[in-house]
């Protein structure tokens, strides 16, 4: 009778074990089994990665086929704020990370901060900074100590279609001074916008503000509580006042970025021009509903000096080793390597658009003289976007970048609906961010 | 002995009378106490694992305050002060309030009516009718809430060409001026033929010989409905409400996957657990965000505390 019991006892105990261990050992525990890719070499050490690099699946499959000491475990476990989101959850559960991750220029500070990612400086990868454009080493580096090793970057251009350019009689505009008067010129001739101005745009907003010189955050990986913000600055206020006139005169719409809406918008002729990064011309063949008639050219983006032009960049990513990472050295190995090869940038380039920040890519004459069938056989690199590429030197986020920019798509929403002006829009923003700051510990410079 | 075999009330104060005895029967008693205790345990270790565990842990995270720069110490309540005099989260529960008296009574009423005709009539379209004032409940709210925003849209939905129809402008529905009219239809749309079973479910209880009662004393259908149905349903009607209220105080689906096609018209403060959401997964403000659930918890609790007191009537829980 005793014994039945205890057994009994027993059985439940172990169920209950297996039930409570599904939550907890869940992550880790389906690691092997949540590989997107097929892995062919099952006896050596694995390394997880989450990125959503368009057509990584074939970089992965090179990068396992040439490799026989270790073998990459892809997952896509989102884009961008998604996938930041799980991190997020990740580091604050203490599992579920993966060894390797993808993640954009502007939010390694707030990861660094929350001590989630390895300094794989100790690793080597100082080594291969030599590999990469000073902008984006500098990006993912505070000194020695390197955070991240940089994959692609978004240097801008203009994105324009010549067919409605023509049609309308407008000339490329070098400018922003000519912009508006081509938007002018457009909404004269009674069909569709020049340009949208998203309120959500984030980074794109933040690299037009930069453009005219809008340095927002003062931030050392180093020195992790001391920030200093200055986001309502004149340059910052000349680029939104213009933007603002534009949107008051009904010359570019404000709808949200990156919504199915947008996205038809960007294709089938609503605006006449996109303003890009390097990475938008993948962007935009991926879009269905597309005008078939349209004919899309590359240009330089609009300045505000034309004597003394300015480049910027918006978005790129990077691959980052976290501290939640089995063999750090191994996943080290696996982040520099992975995008580390010509051949895995031939795929990165040609399937998935991507714009290299390794230069035994970029400075080659292969990605120089590229013709684009989208762009009817134009070199944009050569172009745009090369130029655009070599005149960026870094750009420094906050360590609370999501709420920046949050509040920034707040503060710009507030701006367009005509409950502020875009000097009060950025005032407010400087104080709701600086109030932030505070309550979370920094100090200012 | 015999006496184990009754019912459990009788069971239960024969323990009671014989424990005192320390005899074999308080050893057999125990004996089945464990077994009683084994039974329950399956559903007791979900219960502490998933529900009971998870409420400590996150009540424990609320009394600590964690910032990005500083670390994590301990600070007591310190967090529900912030909470309650936090302008962002009041101005959201403020919103939800808002909702509550647009929202409830509208569903209510469109759920009451449909039960109150449908109850009259006993045709096959009354059936057909009442699984498709139901159906909406039975799609999953975030996929309604996707649906809805592609039939808002100015591009894809349908209001663009009926509007040029009669050379008229469309509305936009995702403005700030109209979201809030827009999330009351989804809700409303998804929600009123969920009450409308409770309801309708209720007024098939009523006696009908209370109907023809009535007739006799020369009500019509329309007095019937007013003065017998509704007072005879209105425990039903109660809880719907509760029902409504809370979810309406929690509301946090529709606008959180609306904010995919409208990030301006509705910020990530949008109500309150749409604020916990994001201070815990955007700003990775884990504390701050536990002390917010569960201030909003205890307004609800309060709230419906004192709303089912105020009904006890009504409600029959008196």
């Amino acid at each position: 009778m005793k014994s039945r019991v205890l057994a009994a006892v027993g059985t439940v105990a172990v169920a209950a074990m297996a039930l409570t261990g599904c939550s907890t050992g869940g992550a880790s525990g389906g690691r092997e089994a949540s590989c997107t890719n097929t892995i062919t070499k099952k006896d050596v050490p694995q390394v997880t990665v989450w990125a959503w690099f368009p057509a990584f699946e074939q970089v992965v499959d090179l990068f396992n086929e040439t490799h026989d000491d270790v073998q990459v475990c892809w997952t896509n476990a989102g884009q961008g704020n998604d996938e930041y989101t799980k991190f997020s959850t990740a580091i604050e559960a203490k599992s579920g990370a993966p060894d390797v991750i993808m993640l954009e220029s502007e939010v390694i500070s707030s990861f660094t901060i929350r001590k989630a990612l390895v300094d794989i400086g100790e690793f080597g990868a100082n080594e291969v900074k030599d590999k990469y454009t000073d902008g984006a080493w500098n990006d993912v580096t505070s000194g020695d100590s390197v955070y991240a090793i940089p994959v692609d970057s978004g240097p801008m251009g203009m994105l324009y279609r010549q067919d409605l350019f023509d049609k309308a009689g407008i000339a490329v505009p070098t400018t922003w001074d000519e912009f508006a008067a081509a938007a002018k010129q457009l909404k004269d001739a009674g069909t569709g916008v020049l340009a949208n101005f998203p309120t959500n745009g984030r980074a794109f907003n933040q690299a037009l503000f930069a453009q005219a010189g809008s340095k927002p955050f003062e931030y050392d990986k180093t020195k992790p509580t001391e920030v200093s913000i200055d986001v309502n600055d004149d340059a910052s206020k000349r680029v939104l006042n213009y933007w603002d006139g534009l949107v008051k005169e009904g010359l570019v719409t404000t709808d949200d970025a990156f919504t199915a809406d947008y996205n038809t918008s960007l294709v089938d002729g609503t605006y006449a021009v996109y303003l890009a990064a390097a990475w938008g011309p993948g962007y935009l063949q991926g879009l269905s509903d597309a005008d078939d008639t349209a004919v899309w050219r590359a240009a330089p983006l609009p300045q505000w000096d034309a004597a003394n032009p300015v480049q910027v960049n918006w978005g790129g990513s990077t691959f980052a080793v976290t501290e939640q990472a089995k063999d750090k050295k191994l996943a080290a190995e696996v982040a520099k390597d992975i995008f580390g090869t010509d051949e895995a940038w031939k795929i990165g380039i040609e399937q998935g658009a991507l714009f290299p920040t390794y230069k035994p890519i970029l400075e080659s004459d292969y990605f120089t003289n590229l013709e684009y069938p989208f762009f009817g056989g134009q070199q944009i690199n050569k172009d745009v976007f090369l130029a655009a590429a070599a005149g960026y030197s870094g750009f420094t986020f906050s360590p609370f970048q999501n709420y920046a920019f949050d509040q920034l798509t707040e503060q710009q929403y507030a701006m367009v609906q005509g409950e502020k002006t875009a000097d009060e829009a950025l005032d407010d923003l400087q104080a709701s961010l600086e109030k932030y700051a505070t309550e979370q510990g920094f100090t200012s410079k | 002995m015999a006496l184990t075999t009754g019912s459990a009330s009788t069971a239960a104060s024969a323990a009671r009378i014989v424990r005192p005895r320390r005899g074999g029967i308080g050893a057999i008693d125990r004996r089945r106490q464990r077994w009683g205790w084994l039974f329950v345990a399956p559903f007791a270790v979900v219960f502490a694992a998933f529900l009971i565990f998870p409420l400590c842990y996150a009540f424990w995270m609320s009394l600590q305050t964690s910032t990005l720069a500083t670390g994590t110490e301990f600070t007591g309540l310190a967090n529900y002060a912030k909470a309650f005099t936090d302008p962002i989260f009041l101005s959201g529960l403020a919103r939800v309030a808002m909702f509550a008296l647009v929202m409830i009574p509208a569903q209510m009423l469109v759920a009451l009516v449909a039960a109150l005709v449908l109850d009259n009539l006993a045709t096959v379209l009354s059936k057909f009718s009442r699984l498709m004032i139901f159906v909406p409940y039975a799609i999953p709210v975030v996929i309604g809430a996707l649906m809805w925003g592609f039939l808002y849209s100015p591009r894809f939905g349908p209001a663009t060409d009926v509007f040029a129809l009669f050379g008229a402008t469309a509305p936009s529905f995702l403005d700030q001026s109209s979201i809030f009219g827009s999330l009351v239809n989804i809700v409303t749309w998804q929600w009123s033929g969920y009450y409308m079973i409770i309801i309708y479910a209720a007024l098939r209880g009523i006696d009908p010989a209370i109907y023809e009662a009535a007739r006799i004393d020369g009500a019509n259908a329309f007095q019937t409905a007013l003065r017998i149905k509704v007072p005879m349903i209105s425990s039903s009607m109660v809880m719907v409400l509760i029902f409504a209220m809370i979810g309406t105080l929690q509301f946090f689906t529709e606008p959180q996957v609306l904010r995919g096609v409208a990030q301006g018209a509705i910020p990530i403060s949008y109500t309150p657990n749409m604020y916990a959401y994001s201070l815990a997964f955007s700003y990775s403000q884990f504390n701050y965000a536990s002390a917010i659930s569960f201030a909003l918890g205890i307004i609800v609790f309060i709230g419906s505390y004192v709303f089912l007191f105020l009904t006890r009537k009504q409600s029959g829980l008196k």
